[in-house]
């Protein structure tokens, strides 16, 4: 199967787009996970429902309100463009940001969940032989959460990957800018010769998608045996 | 040494504690729920009392009148867990030298060496503790706690999860930590036995009240 230039295109801007957007999710995703689960503070069940809209809203709608907002004409979009010269609507960078709104949820969920599972008395034990609170958080807390880190990870990707609608709405579909997988897929599709190519790209997404789950399942294996949260794999044999 | 004057409230349960510790080893006894667990989590700092206030030796940890609170990783306390607490994700040696690793080079007492002859753990630092048994986990944790050079080592029935033979197999070793270390310790049990076999004095908590 070899791929036009205009679908390498698509397909390398995705894969740019859904990288970015799991790199700004990761550390903002263990943060916030880390402090529903460990800290009580005013308007919790709010900001918890609100990471949550994104999964069960019409994903245009999240799209259409970054527009309002973030759009050059837009109070904040309007202020970034005169203060620092960024522009996000209708650019890679807001499809990158469109993609972050709507993955967010799945990476926040699998941390929380690996988060909540972690035995309090082993950070305890930590802070009794002299660790700070950020180092038993970053010796103890983040390794024994690295499997639901990893799969919260894998999940944002594949998400970003697939993400259509809040795409569509925030940042168009521009070819090389903003036409990620799904978009030249619909592009395709409404081109009287385009479905041999809507085709090849839908093989291409399915794979992808499915790359990327196999990936996160054997490497969460691997790091919950790393982590000695499986049996080692010869006792597994015996037992 | 260890001067405690305090009051903690968690739910319906009050624990009053006023007691002077002096070196060497000082066995708490008393039935399950009586409030043991929770005396060392307080002076270990895992725990805020309401009232009150702990010193040890000139060093005050905690005086709630005037606001003081020490955090246990600044108390240098070594405290050995029931089920030892070990992190699953570090090898025994790993584990081991956690809270060596915290402290300035000239505050360290022990070497590893030392500690694994001592607890004869030799042959496992290269062992996960989900590849020990029970008894090898509970003298690991010792170890780590050892390790950690602590003013005062406080141990939280560090045998209750093993069956009897194992028990006698490891109460030795805190014996040798006792003589030959000089470490002061606070051990805790239910065991009247075991604590009678360490010890130099016993102190009894019953219903949430220490006394002597």
């Amino acid at each position: 199967m070899t791929l036009t230039p205009d679908e390498w295109q698509a397909l390398l801007l995705s894969a740019k787009v859904a990288s970015c957007a799991t790199l700004i999710c990761l550390p903002a995703g263990i943060a916030l996970a880390w402090l529903l689960v460990r800290r009580d503070f005013p308007g919790k069940l709010l900001v918890d429902a609100l990471v949550q809209l994104p999964m069960v809203l019409p994903p245009v709608v999240p799209g259409y309100l970054l527009l309002l907002l973030l759009g050059t004409q837009g109070p904040v979009g309007g202020w970034l463009q005169a203060q620092f010269g960024i522009v996000l609507a209708f650019t890679w960078k807001g499809a990158v940001l469109a993609s972050a709104v709507m993955a967010f949820p799945l990476m926040v969920q699998p941390v929380r969940l690996a988060f909540r599972m972690i035995d309090r008395r082993l950070e305890h034990a930590a802070s009794t032989l002299g660790a700070t609170p950020w180092r038993v958080f970053l010796s103890v807390t983040l390794p024994l959460a690295l499997p639901g880190i990893i799969a919260g990870a894998m999940l944002c990707f594949s998400r970003s990957l697939g993400e259509f609608g809040a795409t569509m709405a925030f940042v168009g579909n521009i070819p090389g800018e903003t036409r990620t997988l799904p978009l030249a897929i619909y592009s395709y599709t409404h081109l009287p010769d385009g479905e041999a190519a809507a085709l090849r790209l839908t093989l291409l997404s399915i794979a992808l998608a499915f790359a990327a789950l196999i990936a996160s399942h054997l490497i969460t294996r691997r790091t919950e045996r790393l982590l000695g949260q499986l049996e080692p794999r010869g006792r597994d044999a015996g037992a | 040494m260890l001067a405690l004057d305090v009051v903690l409230s968690r739910g319906n349960f009050t624990l009053h504690a006023k007691a002077t510790i002096g070196p060497g080893v000082t066995g708490i006894c008393g039935p399950s729920g009586a409030g043991k667990s929770t005396l060392l989590s307080l002076i270990a700092g895992l725990l805020k009392p309401q009232r009150g206030s702990l010193h040890f030796g000139d060093d005050c940890l905690v005086d709630v009148d005037r606001g003081r609170f020490v955090p246990p990783w600044q108390r240098h306390f070594g405290l050995v867990f029931q089920d030892g607490q070990l992190f699953p994700h570090l090898s025994v040696r790993d584990n081991l030298l956690y809270g060596w690793k915290q402290l300035a080079p000239e505050a360290r007492r022990f070497t590893l060496d030392q500690v694994a002859a001592l607890l004869e753990i030799d042959g496992l630092l290269g062992r996960r503790p989900l590849q020990l048994s029970g008894g090898e986990r509970q003298r690991v944790a010792l170890g780590r706690a050892l390790l950690y050079s602590p003013r005062l080592l406080l141990l939280d029935e560090p045998l209750s999860s093993l069956d009897e033979r194992l028990k006698q197999q490891i109460l030795p070793f805190l014996k040798r930590i006792k003589t030959e270390t000089g470490v002061p310790m606070i051990y805790v049990s239910h065991s009247r036995a075991e604590v009678d076999y360490l010890a130099d004095r016993v102190l009894t908590v019953d219903a949430g009240r220490l006394s002597e």
